[in-house]
Formats: C-alpha cells, sequence, structure tokens
C-alpha cells in the first residue's frame, strides 16, 4: 500500500454518515464532498470507502428495456414504470427478490406491492444466513448487541468467518481492539481465538488458531460440548485437534468472564449446515450455566438483516414468505428463491439490490433467462444482463436516507448526503410508483369484469 | 360525522355512570352532548357500551417481537387469516405480526395499548412496528432501571440531575414512561448473575435495588409525569417471592404523588409473578394474601395481574435471567438479547398447563388477586401479554372473573391441577365482578393510571373511543352464561376509535393509521444541557453508535400525540 496523500480539495464534510456495505453499518463515517460528490471518505475501511467513493463507477443513470433484438435500450421512466407494472400486474407467480441493499422504507412498499399481486418475497438470507436462521428457529438465539461485546467480552471467538477481510472494521470498532468500559485497555484485556481449517488474516490477529478439518466443525462442536458436561473424549485426535488442545480451550471459555462468538458463513455452508449452527447455539447455551457467552451471526449486506426484522414484524417470517394463496406461507425448500427458480415456477421476477446473475447457481439463473425479469439496482451487474426491464436507483446512505438494521439488531437511520444523479430515482420512489401502477391495471381489470 | 349510539347500557365508571340507559354521541371524533337531527343513528338498544379498552401492559411492539417472531415459525403458523377486502394478512398466536396484533384489539373493543417494554437503543425499532400497527394508539415505556446512567445516579442519589436524564430520554426516544425491570439483576445478566432482593448489591456498580426503585419514582415524581414508575420488582417467578415484592411497594411509602392525572406513585406490573410463597417449587404456593392486603391499604400503589390463561405461548421480558432460569426449566429453546448500557432481554417459549400444579397454582394466585383487591381501581386486566397467555385471552379471563360458578367448575373438573385447592385459596373466593368493575379495570383504571385524561372514558370532549359488545347486561346472568360473555368481549359489535367505526359484528370494517403517545417534558431543558455535557463523553466511548444516529427522529413518529408537561408542575 503506496502513501496516499490525505485529500484537501472538499466543499463541505457530512458527519455520522452509514455505511452501506457489510452488517457492521459503521455510522461514524465522514463524507468529504465536492461538487455534488463524494470525495473522499474518513473512517470507513477500504470495501466501503471504495463502494462509496466509486458510486459513478458502471452506475445505471437512465431507464432501460431490453428490445426484440435482445439489446438494452434507455427509455424514459413512464414506459419502463408502465411495461413493469403491466408484467407484475400479470403475473401469476411472481417473485421479488432482493432487499438487503435498500432501505425498510422502500420494503415497506414493496411488501404491499407483493401482498396485492400475490408474490413470493425472499432476500439475500436464502443463499447466505438462511441455514443460521433454521437453526435460531431450532435451537435458540442467545445474542448481544457490539457494544456489549467492547464493553465486557474478554474472550472473543471468531468461527467460519474472516472478519479482517469480510468486515474490516468489525475487530477495531466492537470486539477484539475497542477499550470498552470493563476492558479499559482494549486488544490487552482479551483473547482472541479464530476457529478456521484457513489460517486466515483474522486468526493471524488472533491469540489461538484452531485450524480444524474442512467440515470438521460439526464434529469439533460436539467434542467441545462434550467436554463442557464433563465427559472424556474417546478420541485422540477430533476433527484434527489433539484432544488435550480442546480440553484446554473448553476449560478457557468456561473460566472466562464474557465471551462471545461470531459466526460467518463458513460455518453455516459447510456440509452441516443448520447443524453445525444448532450445535454452536447448544454450545453457548451450555457455557452459559458456568458464565456469560453470546453469539452474532456476521451478516453480510448492511441491511440483510433488515429485510428479515420487518418481514418478521409485518407478516411473521424472516424470508421466503409467499403470499400466492392470500396469506404469508413460509417453508424452506418450498418458497425460496432457489428452489422456485430451478422448480421454474416463476413467470416474472423482479430483483432489487442484488446480484442473482452474480451468484445464483447456473440452474436458477437457466430460468432467469427465460422469464422477464425487472431489475432495480445502481450499478451494472451479471443481473442487468439477464434484465428485460432496468431501473435505475439510488444510493441508500449516501444519495437517499432510510432505515437499515445492523447485524446485532440495532437500527440506524442512514441519512442523505448528496443529491442523485438527476435521471435516477429513489428506491422507495420506484417501488411505490410500481405499487400504484399495478394497483391501477388491477382496478381497470376490476372494473371490466 | 355525527353519530349517535341509540338506547345502550352504558358503563362509565370515570363519570359515575353504572348501567345506565342512554344514548352516546359523537362528532369530529369526540364525545359529544348533543347533535344535531342528521346524525347518524347506530342502534344499540339494551346493549352494553363501555369506553373502548386500555391495555396498561402488553408486549405488542419491538425488538423483543421481533425475535420471538424470527424464531418460532411454529407460532406465526398459528392464526394464519388471509387478507380481506379491508384487512392484510394476519399471523401468530402468541406473537402476532403488527397487522394482526392491531385488527385483534380493535375486534376486542380496545383502542389504546400500552408497550410495556422499549429499550432505548432499539427505540426506532419500536416506533418502525408502532407505525406497522393499525387502529390502536401506542404509547412506549422506556426501560430506565439497568440504565448505566441510572444506577450511576442512584448510586449518588442524584434525583435532579435522574430526572434531568429521564426527561432528555423520553425526548430522544419518544416515550412515554418511566419502565423498571429486575433493577440491577438485567445488568447483573451482564456477567450471567442476577440479584436477589432489594439489597443485593448490583455487580460493580456497589448500588441496589432498593436505592435504583427509590431514585427513579423520585425523579419521576419531580418531573410529575403522567405515568408513576412501572415496576417489574426484582425475583420475578422465584417461589416465595412475595417478600420482595411488598418490599419494593413498601420503599416508596414517603415518596409524594406530584400528579393531578393519576393516584399512584408506583405502578407494580404482572403482580401475579411477584406473588408467590413457599421456599421452592415443591412447597410452593400462592402468597396472593400478602400482596392483596398491602395493595388494600395503600392507595398509592396499582398493579396489573399478568393472568395465566393456560395456554401454549411465548415468554418474553427484559428481566433475561429469569428467562434462563426457565429456558434451564422447560429446555425449550433460548433467546437473549443484551443491549449495551442499558438493558438485557430473554425469551423462552412456554406451554402453560392445567395440568401441571405450578401453573395451576400460578393461575388461580392471578385470580386470587383479582378477587382479593377491593378496589378494581387499583388493579388492572392484563396476561403480560404474551407472557402469561396471548392477549386475544382477556374476554376469557373477563368470564372467569365475572363467574364464580365457572372457576369452580374448572377447579372440581380437573381443568386445573388439584394443587389449586390445597396451596391457593382460590376455591373460597365466590366474588363475582359486575359490568361497572369489569369496565374499570379494564379501561377507567388504566387510563387513570396513566394520567389519560381523553381516553377510557365517555365524557364530553374525551376521545370517541367506544365499544359496543353484543349482550345485555340487564338480562344477562353472567355467572351462568359465561361463554356468551366470553364471546361477545372477542367480537365486538361496534368498535369506534377516534369517531372513526373500526368493527362491527366482530369484523374488521376499516382501519386507520395508530398514534404514538409520548411524553414531552418541558421547562428544564438548560438542566438537561448541563446533564448531557456530563453525559456525551460517556456516551460517544461506550457506545457504539453515534448520538445523532442513536436519535429517534420524527421521520419514525407518523402520528404523534404528544402530551406537555412542565416538570414539577
Amino acid at each position: 500500500m503506496a502513501y496516499e496523500e490525505p485529500i484537501r480539495d472538499y466543499d463541505e464534510l457530512v458527519e455520522n454518515c452509514t455505511c452501506a456495505f457489510c452488517g457492521c453499518n459503521c455510522d461514524d463515517l465522514t463524507y468529504l464532498i465536492k461538487d455534488g460528490h463524494v470525495v473522499g471518505v474518513r473512517h470507513a475501511c477500504r470495501l466501503g470507502a471504495s463502494k462509496v467513493m466509486e458510486d459513478m463507477d458502471q452506475r445505471l443513470l437512465v431507464p432501460m428495456i431490453r428490445n426484440d433484438e435482445g439489446n438494452l435500450v434507455e427509455t424514459d421512466w413512464d414506459t419502463a414504470l408502465d411495461k413493469a407494472a403491466e408484467l407484475i400486474a400479470g403475473a401469476v407467480r411472481p417473485v421479488f427478490y432482493g432487499w438487503s441493499e435498500t432501505s425498510i422504507e422502500t420494503m415497506k412498499h414493496g411488501i404491499k406491492l407483493g401482498e396485492l399481486v400475490g408474490a413470493v418475497l425472499d432476500n439475500q438470507a436464502t443463499i447466505c444466513h438462511g441455514p443460521s436462521l433454521q437453526a435460531v428457529q431450532n435451537a435458540g438465539y442467545p445474542v448481544n448487541t457490539l457494544g456489549e461485546v467492547k464493553n465486557r467480552a474478554d474472550m472473543i471467538v471468531y468461527s467460519g468467518n474472516n472478519a479482517m477481510n469480510s468486515h474490516p472494521r468489525h475487530m477495531g470498532r466492537y470486539s477484539a481492539f475497542p477499550r470498552g468500559y470493563f476492558r479499559k485497555r482494549g486488544r490487552f484485556d482479551r483473547t482472541i481465538v479464530t476457529m478456521d481449517p484457513r489460517y486466515t488474516d483474522t486468526a493471524k490477529m488472533s491469540d489461538i488458531w484452531v485450524g480444524f478439518e474442512q467440515n470438521g466443525d460439526y464434529e469439533f462442536y460436539n467434542a467441545m460440548r462434550a467436554v463442557l458436561r464433563g465427559k472424556k473424549l474417546k478420541k485422540d485426535v477430533i476433527s484434527g485437534i489433539p484432544k488435550e488442545d480442546i480440553e484446554e480451550l473448553v476449560e478457557a471459555m468456561k473460566t472466562t468472564q464474557y465471551g462471545s462468538l461470531f459466526f460467518g458463513l463458513g460455518l453455516t455452508h459447510t456440509l452441516s449446515k443448520q447443524r453445525s449452527i444448532d450445535i454452536a447455539i447448544n454450545l453457548i447455551q451450555d457455557l452459559n450455566k458456568f458464565t456469560k457467552w453470546n453469539l452474532v451471526p456476521m451478516r453480510g449486506h448492511f441491511n440483510v438483516n433488515g429485510f428479515n426484522i420487518f418481514m418478521a414484524f409485518e407478516m411473521g417470517f424472516p424470508y421466503g414468505v409467499d403470499f400466492s394463496r392470500g396469506y404469508p406461507r413460509y417453508m424452506n425448500g418450498e418458497t425460496n428463491t432457489i428452489d422456485l427458480l430451478t422448480r421454474e415456477e416463476p413467470d416474472v421476477f423482479m430483483v432489487i439490490a442484488a446480484d442473482p446473475g452474480a451468484h445464483f447457481p447456473g440452474g436458477a439463473n437457466r430460468h432467469l433467462t427465460n422469464i422477464p425479469v425487472i431489475q432495480i439496482d445502481i450499478h451494472w451487474g451479471p443481473s442487468t444482463e439477464l434484465a428485460d426491464i432496468v431501473l435505475p436507483g439510488s444510493f441508500i446512505g449516501v444519495e437517499a436516507a432510510g432505515t437499515s438494521y445492523r447485524m446485532d439488531g440495532v437500527p440506524i437511520y442512514m441519512k442523505k448526503a448528496i443529491d442523485k444523479p438527476e435521471t435516477c430515482r429513489d428506491d422507495e420512489w420506484i417501488v411505490r410508483e410500481l405499487h400504484e401502477r399495478v394497483q391501477k391495471i388491477k382496478g381497470e381489470k376490476i372494473a371490466s369484469k | 360525522m355525527e353519530y349517535i349510539i341509540k338506547n345502550g347500557i352504558v358503563y362509565d365508571p370515570t363519570n359515575k355512570i353504572e348501567g345506565e340507559k342512554k344514548d352516546v354521541m359523537f362528532k369530529n371524533g369526540k364525545i359529544v352532548d348533543n347533535v344535531s337531527s342528521d346524525a347518524k343513528v347506530l342502534d344499540a338498544t339494551d346493549k352494553l357500551v363501555m369506553a373502548a379498552g386500555v391495555d396498561p401492559h402488553s408486549h405488542i411492539a419491538g425488538p423483543k417481537l421481533v425475535v420471538g417472531r424470527l424464531y418460532r415459525p411454529e407460532d406465526s403458523r398459528r392464526g394464519v387469516k388471509p387478507k380481506t377486502a379491508t384487512t392484510r394478512a394476519e399471523s401468530g398466536f402468541s406473537i402476532p405480526s403488527c397487522p394482526a396484533t392491531g385488527y385483534r384489539y380493535s375486534r376486542m373493543g380496545y383502542g389504546t395499548v400500552v408497550e410495556a417494554a422499549m429499550p432505548p437503543l432499539e427505540a426506532k425499532h419500536t416506533h418502525e412496528e408502532i407505525v406497522a400497527i393499525p387502529n390502536i394508539d401506542i404509547p412506549a415505556l422506556a426501560l430506565f432501571g439497568n440504565n448505566w446512567f441510572t444506577l450511576e445516579y442512584a448510586k449518588d442519589n442524584n434525583v435532579e440531575d435522574l430526572a434531568a436524564f429521564i426527561s432528555k430520554w423520553l425526548k430522544i426516544t419518544r416515550g412515554y414512561g418511566v419502565k423498571i425491570v429486575n433493577p440491577g439483576g438485567s445488568e447483573a445478566w451482564g456477567w450471567g448473575m442476577n440479584v436477589h432482593g432489594l439489597d443485593d448489591p448490583v455487580p460493580y456498580w456497589d448500588v441496589t435495588s432498593r436505592e435504583v426503585i427509590h431514585t427513579l419514582a423520585e425523579a419521576n415524581e419531580s418531573l410529575g409525569l403522567p405515568h408513576s414508575i412501572h415496576l417489574h420488582p426484582n425475583d420475578l417467578g422465584h417461589p416465595g417471592n412475595y417478600e420482595t415484592t411488598v418490599g419494593s411497594m413498601d420503599l416508596i411509602k414517603d415518596i409524594s404523588k406530584n400528579s393531578p392525572v393519576r393516584d399512584q406513585t408506583v405502578h407494580m406490573t404482572h403482580i401475579q409473578y411477584h406473588s408467590y410463597a413457599g421456599t421452592n417449587w415443591r412447597d410452593f404456593e400462592s402468597g396472593a394474601e400478602d400482596i392483596s392486603k398491602f395493595i388494600n391499604k395503600n392507595d398509592y400503589v396499582t398493579c396489573d395481574v399478568g393472568q395465566i390463561t393456560l395456554d401454549e405461548t411465548t415468554t418474553m421480558t427484559a428481566d433475561a435471567p429469569m428467562e434462563f432460569d426457565l429456558h434451564q426449566l422447560n429446555g425449550l429453546k433460548w433467546a437473549n438479547k443484551d443491549i449495551e448500557l442499558e438493558t438485557s432481554s430473554g425469551i423462552v417459549p412456554f406451554i402453560y398447563s392445567g395440568r401441571n400444579s405450578v401453573h395451576s397454582v400460578q393461575w388461580a394466585i392471578g385470580l386470587e388477586m383479582f378477587l382479593m383487591v377491593n378496589n378494581p381501581w387499583q388493579i388492572m386486566l392484563t396476561t403480560d401479554n404474551p407472557n402469561a397467555g396471548p392477549f386475544i385471552r382477556y374476554p376469557k379471563v373477563i368470564s372467569w372473573l365475572m363467574s364464580n360458578k365457572r372457576r369452580t367448575e374448572m377447579i372440581e373438573h380437573g381443568e386445573v391441577h388439584k394443587a389449586v385447592g390445597r396451596k391457593s385459596s382460590l376455591a373460597t373466593l365466590d366474588r363475582e365482578y359486575d359490568f361497572d368493575e369489569i369496565a374499570t379495570i379494564s379501561r377507567a383504571a388504566p387510563a387513570r393510571a396513566y394520567g389519560f385524561t381523553d381516553r377510557g372514558h365517555l365524557g364530553v370532549d374525551a376521545r370517541a373511543d367506544i365499544a359496543v359488545y353484543d349482550i345485555k347486561p340487564n338480562e344477562i346472568d353472567p355467572s351462568n352464561e359465561y361463554e356468551t360473555i366470553e364471546c361477545a368481549f372477542g367480537n365486538a359489535a361496534l368498535t369506534v376509535k377516534d369517531g372513526q367505526i373500526i368493527v362491527q359484528d366482530g369484523e374488521i370494517v376499516s382501519t386507520k393509521e395508530s398514534q404514538t403517545i409520548w411524553a414531552n417534558v418541558q421547562g428544564i431543558e438548560e438542566r438537561e444541557n448541563e446533564v448531557m455535557k456530563k453525559v456525551m463523553p460517556v456516551f460517544d466511548k461506550y457506545y457504539t453508535i453515534k448520538f445523532e444516529n442513536y436519535l429517534v427522529h420524527d421521520h419514525y413518529i407518523h402520528n404523534p400525540i404528544e402530551v406537555n408537561i412542565q416538570a414539577g408542575k
């Protein structure tokens, strides 16, 4: 990393902005603004700063519709919205997927539209922390806000997660390094453990690295629980870890004052899927008989938790909610986007603030090429190549205000700092327009009957 | 638009109307004493007419609820109802979705529900849910009992600064009053510990629950808030906890009330859970007699009951150590949420069963409290929704209160465990509530306890929040016809909210946006600024969120009802 000159050429500073990248939702950013653009970002990590500063890179600026030759051509907002509304209104099994990178305010219009047309509403949890949520439903949900970790934790475990790379400020702002009320010396008052088959950058920062075998996490956690419950391990080596090491680790976890376990997709998406999380939750529950422990899933997008929370308070279920029968239905394996697409059920697909083109399995994406796809997003991406209608939105937390929920469920109002490009519209406006237009079409249909 | 509800039998305890046949008139959302001849007539001949219900303590909006919904899809799948032309789809039984919450309260003829616990850090979340709930007005009580600043002020007995802090924090969170949950205990849970009784010091903070409660009560009265402190005392659900409960009420006796709109200086919540005698679950028995004796002697106390309804439900409280104990007891999935600097909370599903001796005795204790507290203005109808049972069971509780026959039947026919006979005196209590008393415990008294002068009664200028039930009070014999009572209170013939007809014949016919009620204390802004100078460095250092983003912005409060209070007056 070469030395970079500090940015001195700016018109104004906007303080306490919230980062719209990962689930850390750092709300202490300062944007340096010149000529209506963010030219510099203070306090953010490289991921957050580059997302904010390079907001015009491959930016979608005007609405587009794919023509008969298969090319996206620019059009005006009215035409694009009417066409999209027509598709949604005429759909039998529409799916609205995404939502994790937009605001709760946008979701409010989305759920109205979904209820109106009987759509499935689903978010990225379906392909990331979905198994974690299933485990939560099996086993429980002992969590804390990140400030509890900062102020109290003297032992922090990262499991199946490389926070240094995926959530770069997590250790600095919330867990390992900050000086907390009861941990005045910050890092020196804490033991950091990384449980990961890989020797990651997070492992390098840790006091203890437990490099169990790939897919060995269930067995390893099981062994820890057994030791904790006073059982003797019969094998000498479990998941590649000598039993003495496991015993020593469990003893340390048992005698700590306040422990916190952060787990990522490395634990969620190994072979045992939700069962790995089940047992991690059970371990935390067992540990609480001796001392204090909590866990927090390391959520990826800044509002992926928000969608789950929003759907839960609106309809009682966290994701994959199907309104086709006029009431909310949630059935893992049935009402989730990937399952629906591989069964080739959907006939219209709306993707908002997500990129299935980049992340979905080929079989699911194949069906997307066969049906109309409406995209609401700010950047070009593989999904744009699949889209038949493109509606350029705006950047939450930079160009538009909105609510998001941090990985620990703390709500944050992300304020607006600059104006959006003239030709773009706010996500909230776009979805509201779609709802109104679909309502009109539906109304006309009822009237003509 | 003018309306006249004709010829109903009106029960309005606030205005001392006890079963009079009269008309209730309203215009532009308010009760009036006359209307023109154009007024629309709503016939209620001989039917029961009351003000719309006021629920003094219910958990309906906020982070705890959402964790419940998130991790209990099995509960959400109960009570699913498809959308209709006027309503959205419903889901949930003990933790219904937001729309379902609003509709179900309206169907029971309720108009106002107090959300009983709002953690300030996540107040925005609570308010988002309030906006998503239709039809009812919702004040939210902010949690103060384990807040680090409170603990500091209580240790120094610094009432003046604490008052300014409360006043400021109610503005920040748009809260209505001061909620105290297991004072000191929820903070101790930060270390996996609890405090036992009033004089067990909080680990590290060197302050006792006694000091916290007393200082908060003093601060509350020095501000003259419309509601007194709302206390969930220590040792919830522990056999033998009645002594702590009596002690908690007793320690406030020297504090004088400083508000004309209410009668109490402390509101004890879900008193059923705090009225246990014995030393363990084997010799566990009712302590309701001691508690009710104390309440009968001291008019500065009000309480709500938290009646067990013998259902499968979801317990949730900011009393996190208690929830962990509960999880150890029943083995069902445990959720916990500790909130930095402010509180902790826990959730555990629970199956209350009439076959279980403890649950049955708990059921009896709740009813004992209802029947042994003489003045209905001091005791209120709740199930501590959803802890002791979902709020949709209120009609059932009303039927129990009005029918000794039904209670005896339950005891004699084995619908509850025979331990009820041995460990409580319920079988010996033959008091039956009349409609006036029901109107008191479900609307008039809660409204009075919260200082709501504009609701809970049918006097001129009150909000037109009205419920009509399809029973004829002058003809029905509630003692025998308890099923009719339950059915009628569960399906209002008419619910009017702010002059809008919401329910007709048990069905939702229209919906309206809910309103947030919050208390805005004025006159000590300078003092607040002084206190904030000391608060901010601590805030910046130990919270993980910036103060600017901590505030609940106007954006989250769609329809506020701002109650302005001149501090100390």
